[in-house]
């Protein structure tokens, strides 16, 4: 079936089976390859974007009108009809690294990178819902979020670097 | 993993929703967040002729107070529950069952309606609204009918809604103030329970102690007869059979109703 969306602000048009998962239309239709496909389980978050929409469920407003953090691997092309949803391509300006992004560079916030895509949209889906998190908070709003190299402990810091760098209160062009 | 294949229809209202339901078979099944049926159709465990999408409606989604009861709209995320004011003041244990469900990603897309409907004795939320004595608004081509969630829950992942029914919303008393505990033991971020416990008041209702759930009702009445938090947490395990996997056995979970229970119990305020 027809479904009509908004991927990093371009409108596209395609036709979908109806059981395509977000993440197989992003990945193979779309060519949008930041969202990773791990446990397949709706557990580790690697393929975790941003979705918004009249179903949101967040409470943030989103940075650059992002939208709040889903499981990709757990909700279907068609269900994301109508809506506009956010990879870690889209959150860039050309060479300008959004701050979650850089965040992440500057802590070194990863090792092999896997999770990171997914790690970095929670991210940013966390601090539009709570720009100033403590470490605590940073720890539970990532749980739904799997690293198995890092330990987490640059993840949490580049969370909050970027938290101090005003990435959850800025508003993207 | 991919689903087997199925017929997808969004549904344009709650009375479209029933047509469908009507005319596309007993094969069909409602989606909502699809946080429940979606992994079970990837994995096959189940195989629906056609999903029938009601996550869009905006008459199933929001909060209101109707009365001396909160009516929360059957397709209204967890996210949306866990973090609204009046859900927060007038019935906290809810907000906060709904803030314990899965991660912050699946708070985002999961629905109070669709965990009920799902009906996992283990869940957080089916626990908790059987502990605020909360009910669900069922509807079908013959109008609305009100179930009381002590009859809800029928069996292991089995409710009362009829073939052509649906869960419109959900209703919990209004209580500010109301004291509330809330245990779940998981031995993993994000697991479902091994055993939950859930006390408002006087009422004790347990998770993953049979096949739905349950309430602590010698441990009520002892309560209600004048007995401690601990004398009456003894009795909490009494008449249950709860099933046995690898996190724990029979005599295992018994115990853990009966700490979590007291535990519950004592986090009243």
């Amino acid at each position: 079936m027809r479904v009509e969306l908004t991927v990093n602000g371009q409108r596209r048009s395609d036709d979908v089976e109806p059981r395509l998962l977000l993440v197989h239309y992003l990945r193979e239709v779309c060519g949008l390859r930041a969202a990773n496909v791990g446990c397949d389980t709706t557990s580790c978050g690697a393929c975790t974007v941003l979705m918004k929409g009249a179903d949101e469920g967040g409470t943030g407003k989103g940075v650059g009108g992002g939208g709040t953090s889903v499981k990709s691997c757990t909700v279907l092309a068609v269900q994301a009809n109508g809506q506009e949803v956010t990879t870690a391509e889209g959150l860039a300006a050309g060479d300008d690294l959004h701050p979650v992004q850089a965040a992440f560079r500057q802590e070194h916030g990863l090792q092999c990178g896997f999770c990171t895509p997914g790690m970095v949209m929670a991210t940013v889906g966390l601090l539009s819902e709570n720009p100033h998190p403590t470490e605590a908070e940073v720890r539970e709003g990532l749980e739904g979020n799997f690293c198995r190299c890092t330990g987490y402990h640059n993840i949490v810091r580049a969370v909050l670097a970027a938290a101090e760098a005003g990435a959850g209160t800025e508003v993207d062009a | 993993m991919i689903p087997a294949p199925f017929e997808y229809v969004a549904a344009q209202s709650t009375a479209h929703a029933l047509d469908l339901l009507d005319s596309l078979g007993d094969e069909a099944k409602l989606l909502a967040g699809g946080h429940s049926l979606l992994p079970m159709m990837k994995l096959r465990l189940a195989a629906p002729s056609a999903l029938i999408d009601i996550g869009q409606l905006a008459e199933l989604r929001g909060i209101r107070a109707d009365g001396d009861e909160l009516v929360i709209g059957a397709a209204t995320p967890h996210a949306v529950v866990a973090s609204s004011e009046l859900v927060r003041s007038d019935a906290p244990l809810l907000a906060h069952s709904a803030a314990q469900v899965g991660d912050p990603q699946i708070r985002h897309r999961g629905t109070i309606g669709g965990s009920l409907a799902h009906a996992d004795p283990a869940a957080d939320l089916p626990m908790a609204v059987l502990a605020l004595g909360g009910s669900v608004d069922l509807l079908s081509r013959n109008g609305t009918r009100n179930v009381v969630a002590d009859d809800f829950f029928t069996g292991f992942f089995e409710t009362s809604l009829d073939e052509g029914e649906l869960i419109v919303a959900v209703r919990v008393p209004r209580r500010p103030g109301q004291g509330w505990g809330y245990e779940k033991f998981v031995r993993r971020a994000n697991d479902w329970a091994i055993v939950g416990a859930a006390a408002v008041d006087g009422r004790i209702a347990l998770a993953n102690m049979g096949p739905v759930p349950l309430r602590a009702r010698a441990a009520e009445q002892a309560l209600a007869e004048g007995a401690s938090p601990a004398e009456a947490a003894e009795l909490a395990a009494q008449d249950t059979e709860p099933s046995e996997d690898v996190h724990a056995d029979r005599d295992y979970r018994r115990h853990l109703a009966r700490v979590l229970t007291r535990r519950a119990l004592e986090q009243r305020g």
